[in-house]
């Protein structure tokens, strides 16, 4: 943590590069109806659950 | 390409190709705007902050380059299917985009066969992937309750009988969401999402019965006893969102928000309906005023997870560190290939939205796919094939916006609805700004009780 900046989040755009399985716990249409928000979904591979379940 | 925003007095900076996000001081601010640093600071600060600049740019998190040299979208299976269960709806909602829910035609009902020739379409087009979505939609869906309960049990069990499982969801508008509904839809573990607006006078302006009476205290208790079983229910369940709308006429949409979490909801989405062919659709001029409104929701947002009792707004859900692939983030939604729509009659759309639209006809349920002219073109409207799309800081965690938006207001699926770009980079601001203090919040309690 710098003094000046502070790094709220990491992105990890290449790991997410490798992916793709389309094996997303809830699909974008589901999501759609709530929101059009695709960035809102997690990754399975990489959290192993869903953000929008409590 | 960096993007510097700064909401309720907190400077962020958001590094669109690495998808990392920043909290900066004055000093940092000046410089990344291109503007010479102020008098006052200590000999060596500026120094120093340069070099904060220069470490994170090394790190890849900063300035971070385009992770895309050329892109071809892959194909794709499919994953999920809208079944329009019910071209037919017991509210007349104002702003409903399928026309009183009869997507421009006469009421109907899906049958049974038609569900389940939907279901083995999916089972057979799904190649290898395991985790399949059916949504049921209308019109409202619980007309055809019969039909829906059939499907449920009918997909479940060819699903496991080849080695996959389906999600379902199920959008309504409350009326017919009784008990021996609710209970069917807990035990199933179905996602519910529930129409509601907000506050009584702005849910019963839009959305009224067909003879004009307002429905608001018939659809809040509904709710209200279906969120109570909810939170009850010790088995596995869905998600239950309550799921709003806002127009010109509520652009304080944020004191609905503070209404359904004050009567207890935990799971809200408000969406915007932009038009302008319409008295209630947003518009330019209502920019401003919709930003502030996200940014009062934000605060209260905040306020609640402070105090323990978060609410989940569905927009400030963003994922930047575990959120869905690159892939998927350029392709959005996945409509005319992952995802099609299954009007009553079996007839095969791209998408919802577009349901009832002749020239997005694809084919029907019975014969499969027979245009593969219009897949494809949905496939190939990413983000990177969108000219006002490549240069925006926000292509990641929009992806593009909608298809059918940007068709039936530009008779374009390649050329977004430009309110709803604007809508969507403000509340996007606004999510990543919740996501700074939040994630601010847990570091500093967790110095704490270290």
């Amino acid at each position: 943590m710098g003094k000046h900046i502070i790094t709220v989040t990491k992105g990890s755009i290449l790991k997410r590069e490798k992916a793709g399985c389309g094996e997303c716990q809830s699909s974008c249409q589901s999501a759609c109806k709530t929101s059009c928000t695709v960035g809102n979904q997690s990754c399975l591979h990489e959290r192993g659950t869903e953000i929008n379940k409590d | 390409m960096i993007h510097c925003f700064e909401v309720n007095g907190c400077k962020l900076v958001f590094d669109v190709h690495s998808l990392s996000l920043h909290r900066v001081d004055d000093l940092v601010w000046d410089i990344l705007n291109g503007r010479a640093p102020g008098k006052g600071y200590l000999p060596g600060e500026v120094e120093e902050a340069r070099h904060e600049i220069e470490e994170l740019r090394r790190a890849g998190v900063l300035f971070a380059p385009d992770p895309i040299v050329t892109y071809e979208p892959p194909e794709t299976p499919l994953k999920s299917l809208c079944l329009n269960v019910a071209h037919s709806c017991n509210l007349a909602c104002r702003y409903c985009f399928a026309g009183s829910g009869r997507y421009g035609s006469g009421p109907a009902l899906m049958p049974r066969e038609v569900g389940r020739r939907a279901v083995e379409m999916l089972l057979e087009r799904s190649g290898t992937r395991r985790r399949l979505e059916i949504d049921f939609f209308g019109g409202e869906p619980l007309l055809n309750f019969e039909v829906v309960q059939d499907i449920v049990t009918y997909a479940r069990e060819r699903a496991a009988a080849v080695g996959k499982e389906i999600n379902f969801t199920l959008t309504t508008n409350g009326v017919l969401l009784d008990d021996a509904v609710g209970e069917f839809l807990l035990k199933e573990a179905v996602n519910v999402v529930l129409s509601i607006d907000g506050r009584p006078g702005v849910h019963d302006r839009m959305r009224p019965t067909p003879d004009g009476r307002g429905t608001h205290n018939l659809i809040i208790s509904r709710a209200r006893r279906f969120a109570e079983r909810w939170d009850q229910w010790s088995g596995t369940k869905g998600y239950f969102y309550v799921r709003g709308t806002y127009t010109r006429h509520n652009l304080d949409f944020d004191a609905d928000y503070r209404y359904l979490a004050d009567f207890g909801f935990r799971h809200i989405s408000i969406e915007p309906v932009v038009s302008e062919d319409n008295e209630y659709g947003l518009r330019e001029e209502d920019l401003s005023a919709v930003s502030k409104a996200y940014q009062r929701l934000a605060e209260d947002y905040l306020a609640r997870v402070r105090q323990g009792r978060r609410v989940r707004f569905f927009h400030f859900e963003v994922d930047l560190d575990g959120g869905p692939c690159l892939p998927k983030l350029l392709s959005g939604c996945g409509a005319g290939q992952a995802y099609l729509a299954v009007a009553a009659n079996g007839t095969l759309y791209p998408c919802h939205q577009l349901v009832g639209q002749e020239n997005f006809k694809i084919g029907d349920v019975f014969r499969g796919v027979n245009n593969s002219t219009i897949p494809r073109s949905f496939t190939a409207a990413h983000v990177y094939a969108k000219e006002h799309c490549r240069s925006c800081w926000a292509k990641y965690l929009c992806s593009g916006g909608c298809h059918a938006g940007a068709y039936l207001v530009n008779r374009d699926i390649y050329k977004p609805n430009r309110i709803s770009c604007a809508i969507m980079r403000a509340r996007l601001e606004t999510a990543l700004y919740v996501k700074a203090v939040e994630t601010l919040l847990a570091v500093s309690k967790h110095s704490e009780e270290a």
